[in-house]
C-alpha cells in the first residue's frame, strides 16, 4: 500500500479543467519533487489532496494511507495525517498563533481518541520548535501570520509540521522568498521531519533547495499533467535548459 | 453537519426551560389602578406609590422611539402582564431555607448557586461573587448579605431598599434616568418590580464582585426591573448581571432601567452577560430587551464603566451610557454584540462630557451571522465646559456570510474647541481562505469560526471578570451554532 495512490486523477476548478490525467505513487519514506512552469497546476494538485472546496476530482482517484479520499472532509483529512504548508499562508488576526497550534494539535489528538496535551507541555514543545527554526517565541503570542514578514510566515508552516507530525507533508513553493539562511533552517527542519514512516511531496521552482533536501523522486507538471520524471538529475536539467525542451 | 442548524440552534439555548411554579400574576393591562396594585403588593410608601403614578402619567402621552435601526410589529402594551411572582413568596421568604426549592433548583440548573456554602465549594467557580435572582417580578434570594454588612456595602433587592434605605433611594432613583427619558423608561418607571439596589460607603472597596441573575419566567408578562448602583466618595464595586429565559413562541417584553452614581474617586464597573432567549431560527419568539441603562460620573475623578456581552434576545435596543460631570471623570464602553438567525440588535453608547478633562473609551465589536442586522449606534457629545475632553473610538464588525447586516451609527456633537474626538471603524468577513487553513490544520469549521470570533472580541473579553471572560467565551460559542455550514 502506497503512502498516496493518485491515479487518473483529473480535477476542475471553478469548472475549469486544470489537472488531466495525472498518477503518481509516493511511498513511504520517499521525497517526490514536484517542478513545472508557472500556472502548470502544482498548487491545484496540493489543493486537491487537501480537499480545499472549490476543487473538484472529476475523474481518477485518490488513496492516502490505503483510504479512498473521495468525499472526505478537509479536516477529516488533516487529522488522518496529510498536512499542507501553503504557498500563501493566510492572516487570522486576533487569533494567537499558539492558540492556533493548540487548537490544531488538540484536534489530532481528539481524531485519535486521546486526550489533549497540557498547555504547559504543548507550549513548551512549540517554543523549542520555534526556537530552532529562528522564530523568536515572541511570534507564538502574535495572530496567526498577522504581520508576518513572507519568510516568517514559510517558517511558520514548517513549525507547523514539525508540530503535528504527518503522515504526508505536501510544501507548496515553502521555499520561495527565503532567505539563504532561511532556505538553510527551512531545509534542515523538512530532514528532520522526513523519516521511513512518512512522505514529503515538494513544489518547488528552483534546484537549489534540492541541494538541501535530497529528493527520491522529481516530477514535472505541464498543463495539468506529469510529462516527466526521473531522479535528482532531472532537477538540474532543468535548472540548466529549462522546460521548453519537454514541449518540444 | 448531520444535524440541520436549525436543530442545532434549538438544543442550544440551554436556559430554554420552563419552573413549575405557581405565581401570582396580575391580569393583563396597565391602568392607574394596576400601578397602585403593584405599588400596594409591595407595601411601598406614599411617596413611592406616587412617585411611580408620575411616570405613569407621562407614558401615558408618550409613544415608542422608531428611530432604531430594528423593525417589529407595534408591541400590544395592553396585552401584557404587569406584575408576576411565584406564589410561595407573597409573603416574602426570611432565608433560603423558606425559598421554594423549585425556584433553587431553577437556579441551579442555570449554574447560579444560592445557596452560599455551595457558592464557596465552587459551583460557581469563583467563592467571591454574591448573587441577588429576581425571578419575573421579584428578587427570591440574594446571598452573602452578612459578609457585605459587615465592610458597610447595601446590596439587598429595591423593593426592600425602599424601606430599609428611603433617603437614598428618594435622592436617587430617577435621577440618572429621569421618567421622562424615554418611552419605555417612563413605562419601567410606573410598573417596575424588582432588581438590586447596592451602596458601597465612602472609601470601601467592595470585597466581593456583586452579581444579579435576572430570569423571566411566566408566560405573557413583562420583566421591567430597576437597578440603582451607588458609589460613594472613594469607593469601588464591580457588579454583573446575566439573564435568561424560557423558548417561547411569542416575544416577550424586557424593559430595564438601571442607574450608576459614582462620586469622588469612585469607581463602578458594570458587566453584563445578556443571554435572554433569542428566539428560534425562524425568527419566532424571543425576548425584546428595550433597556436604559446610564451612569453618572457625578464626583471628580470618578469612573464608570459598561462592558457588555450581547448574545440573546430577539431584539436588544440599549445604550449603557456615562454622563460625565466631575472634573478628570473616566467614562468605558466595551461591547461584544452578537447576532444570529433573525436576531437584531441596535446598540451602543453615549458619552456625554460635561466636565473639564473628562475621558471616555468606546470599544464595541459586532457580529453578525445568519439573517441578523447589527447596528451600532453611538453618540459622544462635549459640552462648552469640558476643556481638554477626549474620546476615543473603535467600532468593528465581522461578518459571517452574505445575508447579515452591519451597521454603524456614530454621532458626534462638538461643543468645546480644545476636545479631541476620535473614531476608528473596521468591517471585516472571516474569509473562505481563513477557514480553509483552519480546516487543513485540522479544526472543523464551528470551532474555527468561534476562535476567529473570541479573538475579534479578545479586547472586551478582557475587561470582564475572569471566570465570566470564559462564559462569555463559551456563550458565543453555542449562539453561533449552525452559523456556518
Ligand atoms: N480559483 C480559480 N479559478 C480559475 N482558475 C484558477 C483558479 N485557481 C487556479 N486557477 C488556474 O489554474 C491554473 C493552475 O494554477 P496553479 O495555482 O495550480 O498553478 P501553479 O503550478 O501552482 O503555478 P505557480 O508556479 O505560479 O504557483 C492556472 O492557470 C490558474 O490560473
Ligand atoms: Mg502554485
Amino acid at each position: 500500500m502506497s503512502l498516496l495512490d493518485i491515479d487518473g486523477l483529473h480535477a476542475s476548478v471553478n469548472g475549469e479543467p486544470i489537472l488531466k490525467d495525472l498518477s503518481l505513487r509516493v511511498e513511504a519514506g520517499e521525497i517526490h519533487a514536484i517542478m513545472g512552469p508557472n500556472g502548470s497546476g502544482k498548487s491545484t494538485l496540493a489543493n486537491v489532496l487537501a480537499g480545499r472546496p472549490g476543487y473538484e476530482v472529476t475523474a481518477g482517484q485518490v488513496s492516502f494511507d490505503g483510504i479512498g479520499l473521495a468525499g472526505v472532509e478537509p479536516e477529516a483529512r488533516a487529522q488522518a495525517g496529510l498536512f499542507l504548508a501553503f504557498q500563501y499562508p493566510v492572516e487570522i488576526p486576533g487569533v494567537s498563533n499558539m492558540e492556533f497550534l493548540k487548537a490544531a494539535w488538540d484536534s489530532h489528538r481528539a481524531a485519535q481518541g486521546s486526550q489533549p496535551e497540557s498547555a504547559v507541555g504543548f507550549m513548551k514543545r512549540a517554543r523549542a520548535l520555534a526556537k530552532g527554526l529562528g522564530l523568536n517565541p515572541e511570534f507564538l503570542k502574535r495572530g496567526v501570520n498577522e504581520g508576518f514578514s513572507g519568510g516568517e510566515k514559510k517558517r511558520n508552516e514548517i513549525l507547523q509540521l514539525l508540530l503535528l507530525e504527518p503522515k504526508l507533508a505536501v510544501l507548496d513553493e515553502t521555499d520561495s522568498g527565503l532567505d539563504i539562511d532561511a532556505l538553510q533552517t527551512v531545509a534542515a527542519g523538512v530532514n528532520r521531519f522526513r523519516s521511513a514512516d512518512n512522505g514529503v511531496l515538494l513544489i518547488t521552482h528552483y534546484q537549489r533547495l534540492l541541494n538541501h533536501i535530497v529528493p527520491d523522486r522529481v516530477h514535472v507538471l505541464t498543463e495539468g499533467r506529469i510529462v516527466a520524471s526521473g531522479d535528482k538529475h532531472l532537477a538540474e536539467k532543468l535548472e540548466a535548459e529549462g522546460y521548453a525542451w519537454l514541449s518540444g | 453537519m448531520s444535524e440541520s442548524p436549525i436543530d442545532i440552534v434549538g438544543q442550544e439555548y440551554r436556559a430554554g426551560f420552563v419552573t413549575d411554579v405557581v405565581s401570582d400574576t396580575l391580569p393583563p393591562g396597565l391602568s392607574e389602578a394596576v400601578v397602585r396594585h403593584i405599588s400596594a403588593k409591595k407595601r411601598e410608601p406614599a411617596w413611592m406609590a406616587d412617585w411611580r403614578l408620575a411616570a405613569y402619567g407621562k407614558w401615558r402621552a408618550m409613544t415608542p422611539p422608531d428611530w432604531a435601526h430594528v423593525r417589529f410589529p407595534p408591541i400590544d402594551f395592553e396585552g401584557i402582564s404587569y406584575y408576576s411572582a411565584p406564589k410561595s413568596l407573597a409573603d416574602a421568604p426570611a432565608s433560603l431555607d423558606e425559598v421554594d426549592p423549585e425556584l433553587l433548583r431553577t437556579y441551579e440548573k442555570l449554574g447560579i448557586p444560592l445557596h452560599e456554602r455551595e457558592a464557596l465549594a465552587g459551583v460557581v467557580k469563583s467563592p467571591s461573587v454574591a448573587v441577588d435572582a429576581v425571578f419575573d417580578s421579584v428578587s427570591i434570594a440574594t446571598t452573602f448579605k452578612d459578609k457585605l454588612a459587615e465592610a458597610g456595602v447595601i446590596f439587598c433587592p429595591i423593593s426592600e431598599a425602599v424601606h430599609s434605605h428611603p433617603e437614598l433611594v428618594r435622592k436617587y432613583l430617577g435621577s440618572v434616568v429621569p421618567q421622562q427619558d424615554n418611552f419605555y423608561a417612563a413605562l419601567n418607571s410606573a410598573v417596575f418590580s424588582d432588581g438590586s439596589f447596592v451602596y458601597v460607603p465612602e472609601g470601601v472597596r467592595c470585597p466581593m464582585e456583586l452579581s444579579t441573575y435576572f430570569r423571566i419566567n411566566e408566560r405573557n408578562t413583562g420583566q421591567f426591573e430597576r437597578t440603582l448602583i451607588i458609589a460613594d466618595a472613594g469607593a469601588y464595586v464591580s457588579y454583573l448581571e446575566g439573564c435568561t429565559a424560557p423558548m417561547r413562541d411569542e416575544n416577550q417584553l424586557h424593559a430595564a432601567v438601571v442607574e450608576l452614581v459614582a462620586l469622588d474617586n469612585a469607581e463602578i464597573k458594570y458587566s453584563t452577560v445578556q443571554n435572554w432567549y433569542p428566539g428560534d431560527a425562524e425568527g419566532k419568539g424571543g425576548i425584546y430587551n428595550f433597556v436604559t441603562k446610564r451612569g453618572a460620573c457625578l464626583g471628580a475623578s470618578s469612573k464608570i464603566s459598561w462592558t457588555q456581552v450581547e448574545t440573546g434576545s430577539a431584539i436588544t435596543w440599549k445604550y449603557p451610557s456615562v454622563v460625565l460631570r466631575g472634573a478628570g471623570s473616566v467614562g468605558e464602553f466595551h461591547s461584544v454584540a452578537l447576532t444570529n438567525n433573525h436576531q437584531q440588535a441596535d446598540t451602543g453608547t453615549k458619552m456625554i462630557h460635561l466636565g473639564p478633562n473628562t475621558r471616555s473609551t468606546i470599544i464595541s465589536k459586532g457580529i453578525s451571522a445568519g439573517q441578523s442586522q447589527n447596528s451600532y449606534r453611538g453618540l459622544v457629545r462635549t459640552s462648552p465646559a469640558a476643556k481638554g475632553a477626549r474620546n476615543y473610538t473603535q467600532c468593528d464588525s465581522l461578518l459571517l456570510g452574505d445575508a447579515c447586516g452591519a451597521h454603524t451609527f456614530p454621532y458626534i456633537e462638538n461643543k468645546s474647541p480644545t476636545a479631541t474626538i476620535e473614531h476608528e471603524a473596521t468591517t471585516s468577513k472571516v474569509s473562505d481562505d481563513q477557514l480553509f487553513l483552519c480546516q487543513q490544520r485540522g479544526i472543523d469549521p464551528e470551532k474555527a469560526i468561534s476562535m476567529i470570533v473570541n479573538g475579534f472580541c479578545k479586547d472586551v473579553f478582557r475587561e470582564l471578570p475572569m471566570e465570566f471572560a470564559v462564559e462569555a467565551g463559551k456563550l458565543l460559542e453555542v449562539s453561533l451554532e449552525g452559523a456556518v455550514g
